[in-house]
């Protein structure tokens, strides 16, 4: 039976039918709907773990006790779990372990675009990258087995455009996982798990010796294969970027690698005395280019293509006609006639608490380290009330930095509850043993936004909606050692600001608790306000806040009532008190 | 069997994703080979978006080239305009006569273009341009929501398939309590006389 399905539903399929029971993840675009698949699947065990280092040893600890383990996150999740897998290859497991862990190329949803196949080559695991959703079905096998037979975790790496794209996968209706009998007893082996420095020693040879085999490996399975065609030119290629090759030079010979990690020298060299000349088609960094170069073979890859950014076939076309390896392009890309079509960037949703937490900072004319979550919004005009964002949990420690490199300044961290929960707690802890006096403002919506609404540890449910314990954020701070905390809706805005001033004369650090439920799913709606077309002086001071539904027209400003939420933001911004709204 | 290229634009939270589930599906019971892209994350918070969806014998990437859509589905007025580039003169455009400004207008800083000038943009690739008032229609239908299945209505009379066909797949993917509504949408999309 066919079936559509993205990248990310087929390898959780395909994990799930080789039997892995454990899942453990971090919700991260574009990886979040791996485990969010695996964890419907009947007789699986699915979390949400913290972070994404937290999740790999979880997942590492199933394949210790024998059971085959599934391990999610984005590619910038690896450097958070980066520790955990470094070990885990020395180590070594007793199940299979699959790390899948999604690249996003042209940073679609992410801080930057860093090319995990480098993690491969540093750590020393295998690294497999399928093409689409039906190799990303076998792949999932394929290193379960590989992770068995070799004794290592593996990598299956994706990018956006296997991740987020829908192709079909073959689906056996009947199929079911083999039965849990054939678990693996767990063996205390101390030699083996406990990297003291003499073990380690010892086990580091075992890993050189273990890629050594990879790399035969890589010779023979059909994961890397030659395509035969012309000859005139060669195309290297692996994942996404293999189908867009595919599309521009359908009659190349093409050497495609399923295996990206490590690769096989002998087909590789096979490959190349075949044909003429060679294209090495990469995105992002030059992964396969530098070994071909290492192996002392000459080829074309980022002399024609860019080292930054997504490809796509228009891309490869373009830049191979630019080179003159294909013919002009023929496509019909050409400029677009002269009209400004206003850009769209991502903007805080009508009703966000965001919104209201933004406008006080603004007026109170704070510096704001923020984090990674929809809160990154407020760095967008017109709010622009949010002055960095690194990656997941740097907001409380770079404050804590600034203030003791010297601004004079009073420093504000902002952060989302999920990510606070992610990294966010041990630099609050960081800020009160080092004597800081940083205020840092939890933006809890309840939820992990950004990524669709996941569950985290402060919701009372796990990813499989059983009820669990609620993480108290306003005890656990306090737990801490924190005095000065106290929780608000931040679009009570009188409220709100009068906290904040209290916390900025302060002398401590502090914690304030923004709390108000995302809009998106809590849904709630109130009656929109009114403004006065008469008393309205047009004067902007609402559009201010850069909230969608508030529109400047010739003479006043009006309020697009389908798209507002009745939040009632607008209405105590407003100078001239002209909007007004029913009392809730 | 031959190719058919679809791109589907509009703002993040019109239904694009479901839009392009439902035409892949479509494909798939057509007999074609399916592939889609899109994107999620914060390019989905009130940016614009863009889906891809191909049908053909054999589909390699999933992404659709410049120049090479059969068709574009806009469900926002600029941001139909924004994809243009992929056009051709053989392409047909449905585009939802439909605006939601984008930050930038409502500040005051930026200008909407007139539904004239993004006419005449698009009629400038040399394809076919048909105008639907999808909201009105999807409002009509129950919610405006829909109105991404009033368009595939109006499409799904130029690409074949019986109507039988795509109200089972909306059977299929639109959550039980919606199927009807949905339906009544897209027959009013096949019914507005754009074939």
């Amino acid at each position: 039976m066919k079936e559509l399905m993205t990248g990310n539903e087929a390898l959780a399929y395909g994990a799930y039918l080789s039997g892995v029971r454990v899942g453990a993840g971090y919700p991260g675009t574009p990886g979040t709907q791996i485990m969010e698949k695996f964890a419907s699947f009947p007789g699986v065990r699915a979390e949400w773990a913290p972070n994404e280092k937290v999740a790999l040893d979880v997942g590492i600890g199933a394949a210790f006790a024998g059971t085959r383990a599934l391990v999610s996150m984005k590619h910038v999740g690896l450097n958070v779990a980066a520790d955990s897998l470094f070990y885990a290859v020395y180590t070594g497991l007793n199940a299979g372990l699959l790390i899948a862990c999604a690249d996003d190329p042209g940073m679609h949803s992410s801080q930057n675009e860093q090319d995990n196949r480098n993690y491969a080559k540093f750590a020393r695991a295998p690294m497999l990258e399928p093409s689409d959703s039906e190799e990303a079905k076998q792949f999932a096998a394929t290193a379960l087995e590989i992770s068995e037979t070799f004794d290592t975790p593996v990598i299956v790496r994706f990018v956006t455009r296997t991740s987020h794209s829908s192709s079909v996968v073959e689906v056996d209706p009947a199929a079911v996982p083999p039965p849990t009998t054939e678990h693996k007893p767990y063996k205390r082996e101390i030699g083996k798990f406990v990297m003291v420095p003499g073990n380690a020693r010892r086990r580091h040879p075992v890993v050189e010796e273990r890629i050594g085999k990879l790399r035969e490996y890589a010779e023979t399975t059909p994961l890397n294969r030659i395509e035969p065609g012309n000859d005139d030119w060669g195309i290297v290629a692996s994942g996404a970027v293999y189908q867009y090759a595919r599309e521009v030079f359908p009659e190349a010979t093409f050497l495609r690698l399923g295996m990206v990690y490590p690769l096989p020298e002998k087909l590789i060299r096979e490959f190349a005395g075949r044909v003429k000349k060679i294209l090495v088609i990469e995105e992002l960094d030059p992964f396969f280019e530098e070994q071909f170069r290492l192996l002392g073979i000459p080829v074309s890859g980022k002399d024609v293509f860019p080292i930054v950014g997504e490809f796509s076939p228009s891309l490869i076309r373009q830049a191979a006609s630019k080179a003159g390896i294909l013919p002009a392009a023929v496509s019909g890309f050409s400029a677009a006639p002269a009209l400004d079509i206003p850009v769209r960037p991502p903007i805080l949703c009508p009703g966000c608490g965001h919104r209201g937490m933004f406008t006080v900072l603004k007026e109170a004319g704070v510096v704001v380290m923020g984090d990674i979550g929809c809160y990154t919004l407020g760095a967008a005009s017109p709010l622009e009330a949010l002055h960095f964002c690194g990656c997941m949990g740097a907001s409380i420690g770079v404050a804590h930095g600034m203030d003791k490199g010297g601004i004079p300044d009073r420093l504000v961290a902002v952060i989302g509850d999920s990510t606070f929960f992610h990294s966010g707690i041990h630099p609050l802890i960081n800020t009160l043993y080092n004597q800081g006096k940083t205020t840092t403002i939890i933006a809890d919506n309840g939820t992990t936004s950004m990524t669709g609404h996941q569950d985290h540890p402060g919701t009372g449910r796990t990813l499989q909606k059983q009820p669990t314990v609620k993480v108290d954020l306003e005890r656990m701070v306090r737990g801490l050692g924190f005095n000065k905390v106290d929780v608000c809706d931040p679009n009570e805005m009188d409220d709100f600001r009068k906290i904040l001033e209290d916390h900025l004369k302060s002398d401590e650090a502090s914690v304030i608790i923004a709390r108000r439920p995302c809009v998106l799913q809590s849904r709630e709606r109130r009656t929109p306000p009114r403004i006065d077309p008469d008393l309205c002086t047009n004067c902007g001071t609402c559009l201010e806040i850069g909230c969608p539904p508030l529109v400047q027209q010739e003479d006043c400003v009006s309020i697009n009532e389908a798209m507002c939420t009745g939040c009632g933001l607008c209405v105590q911004v407003c100078p001239a008190e002209v909007i007004s709204q029913e009392a809730k | 069997m031959k190719k058919i290229d679809y791109l589907l634009a509009g703002v993040g939270g019109q239904g694009t994703i479901l839009a392009s589930r439902i035409l892949a599906s479509a494909g798939l019971e057509l007999g074609y080979d399916v592939k889609t892209a899109e994107v999620h994350g914060m390019a989905q918070r009130g940016g614009s978006v863009e889906s891809h969806v191909r049908w053909g014998e054999k589909v390699y990437s999933p992404l659709v080239e410049h120049g090479m859509a059969d068709y574009l589905i806009g469900f926002e007025m600029v941001e139909t305009a924004r994809w243009l580039t992929y056009l051709n003169k053989n392409s047909v455009t449905f585009i939802n006569r439909f605006r939601i400004p984008p930050l930038l207008v409502t500040l005051g800083k930026a200008r909407y273009p007139s539904e004239k000038e993004i006419e005449n943009l698009l009629q400038s690739r040399g394809g076919k341009v048909k105008w639907l008032s999808a909201d009105d229609m999807a409002k009509d239908a129950g919610n405006p929501a829909m109105a991404g299945v009033v368009l595939l209505g109006a499409l799904s009379n130029l690409v074949g398939g019986g109507q039988e066909i795509w109200l089972q797949v909306i059977k299929r993917l639109v959550p039980a309590r919606f199927v009807e509504m949905n339906q009544k949408a897209f027959l009013a999309g096949s019914g507005a006389g754009l074939g």
